[in-house]
């Protein structure tokens, strides 16, 4: 059953970089500037697509907004510059990864404080558990567990 | 505090739930114009075919106006079309176009079968500057005040409701300024 789904899967994940290239007309003469595109279209959201960035999208809007990329990088803004570029336009929704800053804090800080709190209630409930391994029985759960061995015939 | 912390993931699922009651209602595909209370980008585009008159930023300052993007590809623009045409019979605010990614005359075609509520039009068939403005689709519409600053955008088909309850006080307070 396995094999018969795994087939599939790998086709499709082999082809989506071909899925995500943009068009053959759209590829810059300088293969140093074309890569830096390539990175950069996948760091910018299509402001219509909502989840996809420009390089994974073939709506209107995004291939204009790559257009925009490549001119920027032609007038010889840096990678930073570009990614502001359009920020300054669409805000920071632009960018795929979202900046660090105030109104993110929850967005980054949530997993390390779920990570801590759930770390730390794991410390606590296994030590806790050790803790019990290590009390000894009392004389008289001695007594207890000496009659009920005799019980059983265990002894 | 063994007894308090097993009530922490009822608490955190009671946070979260509340979390996602509110933020799964906003609309994800408002997204907030960055162009508010900031000048307009400058611009000098072409007229559409069989048109004398562009439309550059310049021609968008000296009064409050409305600044609409649209196209002849766009169903929603049909739909806000008639409140256009309502608007530019009321001869309350002046209403200029930019036509949005159009094929050589087909804004010209579909302006003619439904009206011209505009008072000029610009033809950004590249898209170019639809970018400048931080368009996210079309019908968009600016309202722009007396400096040429944008005051307010709106997204999508402006309706009876919109015009009434948002666009028409605020062009009267502009106005007031």
């Amino acid at each position: 059953m396995m094999r018969f789904l795994l087939l599939p899967l790998a086709v499709l994940l082999l082809s989506a970089p071909a899925l995500a290239r943009p068009g053959p007309d759209e590829i810059m003469e300088d293969p140093a500037l074309e890569a830096r595109a390539m990175v950069l279209y996948r760091q910018l959201r299509c402001v219509v697509c909502q989840s996809q960035s420009i390089g994974d999208s073939n709506a209107d809007l995004a291939a204009d907004m790559r257009v925009v990329v490549r001119e920027r990088l032609l007038a010889g803004d840096s990678d930073a510059e570009v990614r502001a570029y359009l920020q300054q336009r669409y805000g920071d929704y632009v960018l795929m990864l979202p900046p660090v800053q105030a109104n993110t804090l929850a967005l980054w800080g949530f997993p390390i404080v779920l990570l801590l709190l759930g770390g730390g209630m794991a410390f606590f409930f296994v030590r806790r558990q050790a803790q019990r391994e290590e009390t000894e029985l009392s004389a008289e759960e001695e007594a207890q567990l000496a009659a009920l061995k005799r019980e059983e015939g265990l002894e | 505090m063994s007894r308090f912390l097993v009530f922490a993931p009822l608490a955190l699922f009671l946070a979260l739930a509340v979390y996602f009651a509110v933020g799964l209602r906003e609309d994800p595909t408002d997204i907030p114009s960055q162009l508010i209370d900031a000048p307009l980008p400058e611009f000098d585009l072409p007229p559409i075919q069989e048109f004398d008159e562009g439309l550059s930023s310049a021609d968008l300052t000296g009064e409050v106006v409305l600044l609409n993007y649209f196209g002849s590809w766009c169903p929603p623009c049909l739909v806000e079309h008639p409140m256009l045409m309502q608007i530019a019979r009321s001869g309350e605010v002046p209403i200029y176009g930019i036509d949005w990614r159009d094929p050589p005359g087909a804004g010209t075609a579909w302006l003619q079968r439904h009206g011209n509520p505009y008072t000029r039009i610009g033809d950004d068939a590249s898209g170019r500057l639809a970018i400048e403005f931080g368009i996210t689709g079309a019908p968009e519409t600016f309202v722009i005040d007396r400096e040429g600053r944008v005051r307010y955008r709106h997204v999508g088909v402006i309706t009876q409701d919109v015009w009434r309850e948002t666009l028409r006080p605020m062009i009267e307070a502009l106005r007031e300024e």
